[in-house]
């Protein structure tokens, strides 16, 4: 089994904004499909989930309603908006840059330089 | 879902949340359930991983974004709480605070209307005053009215400015209605219209109008448009007869127009004058009030106006030699109101500080017995800022509701407040409670609850937190000790600076009401006098007039004496002139001694009953073709012969070139006042007589003299009588500014009284508010010294002994206040003295007195804790520990 991680600072909101863009979905299902998606290596501090998509609730980037799951029960689904897919692509564009240029500098060989 | 839809809609976010984290929790047990988990296992386990749901729920709120207005709220309604547990205090700090900001708003919402409004004139910015100026002074300065050729130059030539002139015009209105006398301007056509005035009937002036020959119009004020036409629109056309001259009334100005502070009812166009004084380089008569014109800068019509000086100078050099022109923004003047204003404000500022030390020590002695229960909320988890929060916001609360009393009573009171202003308050009408006050208001409020709230808060946070816990609050308190002590020194010394200066003003006013003013001010009345217009074309017939109308006012019954006079004794008006001892012309520009000019009647001396000290008075046989001669007072007497006998001695004055003879010498009248006689530079007095004044003054000196009449009723029920005797046969002699002595004496001590009056009240609630304030700390104090105090008795301490143990304390912080605040006095006197006529800082009975009335109190104040430590049962008070 591998270790688990702990997500770097920032990147859990990203990660949320990614899986709610596939379409309508609720919290419990967030955190399955964070964990699935990953196998298991990223560790989804469940405690820190809801506070994220209330932040991200409240700053505009998703937006949820009332609706009645597959088994009949009444979940909280949350949608992106378009200023969240917006966001989205912000940050994925970003993420990408960012591991790029880490990739480049790991790549490098002892004395590379040269 | 907007911030304020969370906010009010907090029950409706509790209920999603519960119902969230529910299906949360539901759905993981399901799946470990399905992994072979026990119900009761699988639903520990959700909880569990979930992170403990009380913990992720507090998280969702804080993402809310709504957290600091909820703690607010409940900060604020928590404060609410604790005030009305404990109505006293909440009583005594509101009303503290109520009355400080309430009085320093009321002394802003003064400063700002008399002087920190501009003028009610359309862009009040760009207007400016014009003066002439001379490179050599006279007694009067160097800053001269404009000649009204030097005018017409300026504004010919100053091609930034659009200028206006104008001079006062007092005269008679006698038709229609009954005659009035009243104050008039002659004006160019272009003033109105440079400030903006817009007319409540018919128009202004217009340039064809403002030229010798034109037809004579006037336009009139509001209130005389409602005295004479009866605020009817056929005003508009109507005839109108001013100082003897008919005129066609063309506009009405609104009720609320003045010139500066001043209301003038008639005004008519300057150009039409003809009189020689309008070609005259010397007449100095005019005011010139300008406009700057758009995109024109002061300093660019200040070049223009000292060019036009200088070709003046060059092209006139009689007259205009080292004569320039200035230009100053046009800024309220307001005389001695504004050091009076700046004084009650600082007055009223001590008075707000002494009860924000009050309530700051009395929060303070609660926050220390709070101490446990803060340290208990500390450990369950709230955070040092937030609990100085918690502490900031109950000063707050205390502060604006305080501030909020203040400016109720700061909006009821101040209108009465102004209007009782001594000898009536400049600008009085701009003064209304607007946004610039109540910011003000609002600041200080707020700047007071910081004030005072800063020392609790600052001990909220609990550094040593298991200590303040285990132990109870007592052993604590040798820390605010000092701070305490701190607030009750500033108190103290803040009541001894208003205390000293309430008693300087209270010494002042009693010694100057002492003093002599140097006439018998009992039933004397006094009335400036208009004859009628027609009567002052001829000097001869003047005079007649003049004779005629004391004989009229003589035979009314009940006046035992009757004479003319042109400056009255401590009324605004005098008539400083030059004089020599020796040959000369005293107005050939050199410096000469001045001594004030009364022109008089014989009967002069028995109404006002001024002692004669040499010689003789003025007499009937004094007239024009006897020798000219006048009366001296002693302080000339002093100054122009010292120690020799004046009488028969030549004075050479401007009047005419050959010297006047003294003949008499008289005691001093206080002319300037009873509080500003003493301190004047100007003080010699002369007498002569309105019979030997020259045929070419009499209409001038005509138009300026008054009557003053002795009776042995009270002199004001013979107005009326006197009114009808002096009317005329032409029914247009009026009397005006009716005074009588007493009232004029009075009057000169207003401004003392006034002062008095107010650092009075101040000094008696700053003397209450430090008791108040003292009492609360000691009896806070000994509370926390219970346990100690227990164990001298038990050791043996008596109860005298003990009681000393209080005092000592209270009077070591009370000696401390005292020798900060007669610093303090030290300075506050000094700039009293300054400020206000008649008062002497250097009085150390005034100061000994009053800071004794302070001990005295304060020691009042800490005996009844005192006793109360004295009365201390040793047993019970062993026990607490």
């Amino acid at each position: 089994m591998p270790a688990k991680f702990d997500l770097p600072q920032g990147t859990l909101d990203l990660l949320i904004l990614k899986v709610v863009a596939l379409g309508p979905v609720h919290g419990y299902a967030i955190a399955q499909r964070l964990h699935q998606v990953s196998r298991d290596v990223v560790q989804v501090p469940q405690g820190s989930l809801y506070p994220a998509l209330h932040r991200l609730e409240n700053r505009g980037f998703l937006t949820a309603d009332w609706k009645d799951t597959e088994t009949g029960r009444e979940a909280k689904f949350y949608r992106l908006t378009r200023k969240g897919r917006a966001q989205l692509d912000a940050e994925s564009a970003s993420w990408q840059k960012l591991t790029e240029a880490v990739g480049l500098v790991l790549a490098l060989s002892e004395g590379g330089a040269e | 879902m907007t911030w304020w839809y969370r906010l009010t809609h907090r029950r409706k976010m509790e209920e999603q949340l519960d119902k969230e984290l529910g299906f949360h929790i539901e759905e993981l047990a399901r799946d470990l359930m399905a992994r072979g988990h026990t119900p009761a296992e699988a639903h520990r386990l959700a909880r569990i991983e979930l992170g403990g749901p009380e913990q992720v729920k507090e998280d969702c709120r804080d993402a809310r974004g709504t957290r600091w207005a909820e703690d607010l709220f409940q900060d604020v309604r928590y404060a609410i709480r604790t005030l009305c547990q404990r109505p006293g205090f909440a009583a005594v700090a509101l009303l503290s605070l109520a009355l400080g900001t309430g009085a320093t708003t009321v002394m802003f919402s003064l400063i700002d209307g008399v002087m920190l409004k501009p003028f009610a004139y359309r862009d009040p910015s760009h207007l400016v005053r014009i003066h002439e100026r001379t490179d050599w002074s006279t007694s009067f300065g160097n800053i001269w009215g404009f000649t009204y050729p030097d005018y017409l130059d300026c504004k010919q030539e100053a091609s930034s400015l659009d200028m206006a002139a104008w001079a006062i015009n007092r005269g008679t209105l006698s038709e229609p209605g009954s005659a009035e006398y009243l104050n008039g301007i002659e004006a160019s056509h272009e003033l109105l219209s440079l400030l903006g005035v817009n007319v409540e009937l018919g128009r202004v002036f217009l340039p064809e109008e403002d030229k010798p020959g034109a037809q004579p119009v006037a336009v009139i004020s509001h209130s005389v448009w409602q005295g004479h036409f009866g605020g009817s629109k056929e005003a508009l056309g109507a005839k109108l007869v001013f100082d003897g001259q008919p005129y066609t009334v063309v506009g009405v100005l609104p009720a609320a127009f003045r010139m500066e502070d001043d209301q003038f009812d008639v005004f008519t166009p300057v150009g039409q004058d003809t009189s020689p004084g309008m070609r005259n380089r010397r007449v100095h008569a005019f005011d010139v009030w300008a406009r700057l014109r758009p995109r024109a800068s002061l300093a660019q019509a200040q070049t223009e106006l000292t060019l036009v000086g200088e070709r003046l100078a060059k092209q006139y050099p009689d007259t205009n030699k080292g004569r320039t022109f200035i230009a100053q923004p046009m800024k309220p003047d307001v005389g001695d109101a504004r050091e009076t204003l700046y004084l009650l404000l600082g007055a009223v500022t001590m008075l707000l500080l002494i009860a924000c030390a009050n309530i700051a020590s009395l929060l303070l002695a609660r926050a220390v017995s709070r101490e446990r229960e803060l340290a208990m909320r500390a450990a369950l988890g709230a955070s040092r800022g937030r609990l100085a929060r918690q502490c900031f916001t109950e000063s707050a609360v205390l502060a604006i509701a305080g501030g909020a009393l203040g400016v109720g009573l700061a909006a009821l009171g101040m209108r009465p407040f102004a209007l009782f202003w001594p000898g009536g308050l400049p600008r009085v009408q701009e003064v209304q409670l607007n946004w610039r006050v109540l910011l003000f208001a609002l600041g200080v409020s707020l700047v007071s609850g910081l004030l005072f709230g800063l020392a609790p808060a600052l001990r909220a946070p609990a550094r040593h937190l298991e200590q303040a816990l285990r132990s109870g609050a007592r052993t604590l308190a040798g820390s605010t000790h000092r701070l305490h002590g701190a607030f009750v020194v500033s108190e103290i010394s803040l009541a001894v600076v208003l205390l000293v200066s309430g008693g300087l003003l209270a010494r002042t006013l009693l010694r100057l009401s002492a003093l002599d003013p140097g006439v018998n001010i009992h039933n004397v009345l006094t009335a400036r006098t208009a004859l009628s217009p027609a009567t002052l074309a001829d000097p001869e017939r003047t005079r007649a007039a003049w004779k005629y109308l004391l004989d009229q006012a003589r035979a009314v019954p009940a006046v035992e004496a009757i004479a003319m006079v042109d400056t009255v004794p401590m009324r605004e008006g005098s008539n400083p002139i030059n004089y020599s001892t020796v040959p000369a012309n005293v107005d050939d520009g050199r410096e000469y001694p001045n001594v004030l000019a009364n022109c008089a009647t014989p009967e002069y001396l028995k109404v006002t009953g001024i002692p004669l000290r040499r010689g003789r008075f003025l007499t009937d046989d004094d007239r024009k073709a006897t020798q000219s001669v006048v009366v001296i007072d002693e302080v000339m007497s002093q100054q122009a012969f010292p120690g020799q006998d004046p009488i028969g001695k030549p004075l050479w004055l401007g009047i005419a070139p050959d010297p006047v003879i003294v003949v008499g010498v008289v005691g001093h009248v206080r002319q300037w006042g009873l509080a500003a006689d003493d301190q004047s530079k100007l003080r010699a007095q002369l007498y002569y007589p309105f019979a030997q004044v020259p045929d070419k003054l009499v209409r001038r000196w005509s138009e300026l003299m008054s009557i003053a009449v002795r009776t042995g009723v009270d002199p004001l029920s013979l107005v009326e009588p006197l009114r009808r005797a002096v009317r005329g046969a032409t029914g247009d002699q009026v009397l005006y500014e009716i005074n009588t002595f007493e009232h004029l004496a009075t009057a000169s001590l207003a401004r003392q009284r006034f002062l008095l009056l107010l650092f009075g009240i101040f000094a008696a609630l700053a003397l209450l508010l430090a008791c108040i304030g003292i009492y609360g700390v000691l009896a806070y104090l000994t509370s926390q010294r219970v346990p100690e105090i227990g164990v001298r008795m038990a050791l043996g301490a008596t109860a005298s002994a003990v009681m000393w143990i209080v005092l000592r304390q209270s009077l070591t912080m009370i000696l401390a206040g005292v020798v900060v605040g007669a610093a303090g006095s030290w300075f506050a006197t000094r700039s009293l003295e300054r400020l206000v006529e008649g008062v002497r800082s250097a009085d150390p009975s005034t100061f000994a007195a009053m800071i004794a009335i302070l001990v005295v109190a304060a020691l009042l104040a800490s005996f009844l804790p005192a006793r109360r430590a004295s009365r201390i049962d040793p047993i019970k008070a062993l026990r607490q520990e």
